[in-house]
């Protein structure tokens, strides 16, 4: 076979593949558009009937807001609290500190389903099924790997010696942390505060355990939305959400533009 | 960070004060995380009495051993895929100019940040007999009738191999990367065909990715829940979405923890191994 013959097989039919990859997801900005009842491309003409649902809806603004405010908490909880773990191991550096930190990352490998029983049956015990912080502090802990990785790969570009040297002259560990080490892994900080934000807008699996009755956030009700009856307005709130993330992810991608390559 | 013992060692007395840093996440992962985790594993052997029963049931079930069988066929054949989808892809990039391959690293990881449920609903959509799929299909001629391509495993594969992809994709990409193409040239010029050159040498040298990127999809399908659970329309019954009916539905707790435990110990057991083989912290963006 032909050299170039061969090589252009291949590349066509990887990009078959990556459009495979990443265009179904906005099937749901069309389909949002849909003049008919039931979920379908636009059949005659474009209508916003589906958009006017959605913005009426006080069900879906108030699943807007849970999800917007516990995602918030929890990802400043998990950035202040995974961003001094990551600088804590760090500067340690043991044999057990670098088992904390593969620990740290247990939430992303185990099984959501597993973590999801766990937690509620602790909720049960503590009576914090459908409560407010124990969604959040759910949300907090399965965050934490995201911004331990980021930041632990922002600090590997530090030389300790500036450690050392803020301490030489006369710096406090808070005062060394606060001007010296954070300014310089803040683009680590960021990335994991988005990754953690995602994490928790998108969590699904353990809301459904130990949201109760009082917490319906965007992913548990399009869920109970697609068992039910596949409304177009899923539609649109699958459009809502696409467009969200993107957005968010432009900013983390700019963020990675801005920091030094290693 | 081993090339710095010398100068640690003075250091340790004020190791105290990180260790304190360290602790509040620390804290979170034991109380929030760790024990719950243990606590589905000590429901396992006590619910509803002490002992090893629920784990016979592994044995003894038929819709237990049904749903195993289901789970790992379907996460076998989501690998296979993945990898053959992956290992073309990953070798078109490695070949690509910077441009394209940007765009192309760009294809793979835009879904890789759009929510499982939302790409599961537009599958749904895509997919069902009035979607656009097989209306297309239909309109070219090539089927009379809508096929059924959704709440069936077909649905389930489509959906997962689409969710797995990219994690093959960057494994698999990272592994060619790293390979001397020199090696490939060298073995032109001593009179190889281009697929014997890519045969012999290329291939064999990226098995350390295949391996890894197929454990690592393996492992990660074994725990699917949401796209099984909506593309297979209550048809297709993986681990997760059964342990999370004897747990909404029939309240059977020791039968639901014994499954989670035994998938959260294969699980880990599984990248414990890959991990004597590769970097697994790399796998998870480190």
């Amino acid at each position: 076979m032909n050299r170039h013959h061969a090589t252009g097989i291949v590349t066509a039919f990887a990009w078959m593949v990556l459009g495979f990859l990443a265009l179904p997801a906005f099937a749901v900005v069309p389909i949002s558009f849909t003049d008919t009842r039931y979920l379908s491309m636009p059949d005659e003409h474009f209508s916003l009937q589906h958009w006017r649902a959605f913005l009426s809806s006080s069900e879906w603004h108030n699943s807007i807001w849970q999800s917007l405010w516990i995602a918030t908490v929890s990802t400043l909880a998990a950035v202040v609290a995974g961003t001094l773990c990551a600088i804590g191991c760090w500067r340690v550096s043991s044999r057990w500190s670098e088992r904390v930190r593969t620990a740290m990352i247990l939430p992303m490998a185990v099984p959501t389903i597993v973590y999801a029983l766990g937690i509620y049956r602790l909720y049960v015990d503590l009576d914090l099924v459908g409560s407010a912080i124990g969604i959040v502090f759910a949300h907090t802990v399965t965050g934490l790997p995201y911004v331990v990785l980021t930041v632990s790969a922002s600090l590997a570009n530090i030389d300790p010696r500036l450690e050392q040297a803020a301490r030489g002259l006369g710096a406090s560990v808070g005062q060394t942390l606060r001007w010296v080490i954070v300014p310089n892994v803040v683009p680590g900080i960021l990335s994991g505060a988005i990754f953690a934000f995602i994490h928790s807008w998108d969590e699904l699996i353990v809301v459904i355990f130990i949201g109760g009755r009082a917490f319906f956030t965007l992913p548990r009700r399009m869920w109970d939305g697609i068992n039910d009856n596949l409304d177009p307005v899923i539609a649109v709130v699958a459009t809502g959400m696409i467009l969200f993330t993107l957005l968010v992810l432009s900013a983390e991608l700019a963020l990675r533009a801005r920091r030094p390559k290693s | 960070m081993p090339s710095q013992n010398d100068a640690r060692a003075g250091w340790r007395p004020r190791h105290g004060t990180y260790w304190l840093i360290i602790l509040p996440a620390l804290a979170m992962l034991v109380f929030l995380y760790l024990v719950p985790l243990a606590d589905v594993l000590v429901t396992s052997i006590t619910d509803p009495k002490p002992g090893l029963d629920n784990y016979l049931l592994l044995f003894t079930s038929t819709s237990v051993q049904k749903t195993l069988l289901t789970t790992l066929r379907i996460a076998a054949l989501t690998t296979f895929i993945a990898l053959l989808l992956g290992y073309v892809v990953a070798y078109a990039m490695r070949a690509a100019n910077s441009s394209q391959q940007r765009l192309m690293l760009f294809c793979v990881l835009l879904p890789f940040w759009i929510s499982v449920l939302v790409r599961s609903f537009a599958w749904i959509a895509l997919l069902s007999s009035r979607g656009p799929v097989n209306a297309g299909l239909m309109a070219w001629g090539l089927i009379d009738e809508p096929l059924p391509l959704v709440r069936n495993e077909t649905g389930v594969l489509i959906g997962m191999v689409h969710v797995m992809l990219p994690y093959a994709v960057l494994t698999l990409y990272a592994n060619m990367r790293g390979i001397d193409v020199r090696l490939v040239a060298a073995a032109r010029s001593l009179g190889a065909s281009r697929f014997q050159a890519f045969r012999m040498v290329f291939l064999p040298l990226t098995r350390p990715g295949l391996i890894g990127a197929g454990t690592l999809v393996f492992i990660l399908s074994l725990g699917f829940y949401v796209t099984p659970a909506l593309l297979g329309g209550g048809k297709v019954l993986m681990i997760a979405e059964y342990v999370a009916v004897q747990i909404n539905d029939t309240l059977r707790w020791g039968l639901g923890t014994m499954l989670a435990t035994t998938l959260m110990l294969s699980v880990l057991f599984a990248l414990w191994a890959l991990s004597r083989i590769i970097d697994v912290k790399r796998l998870f963006g480190a």
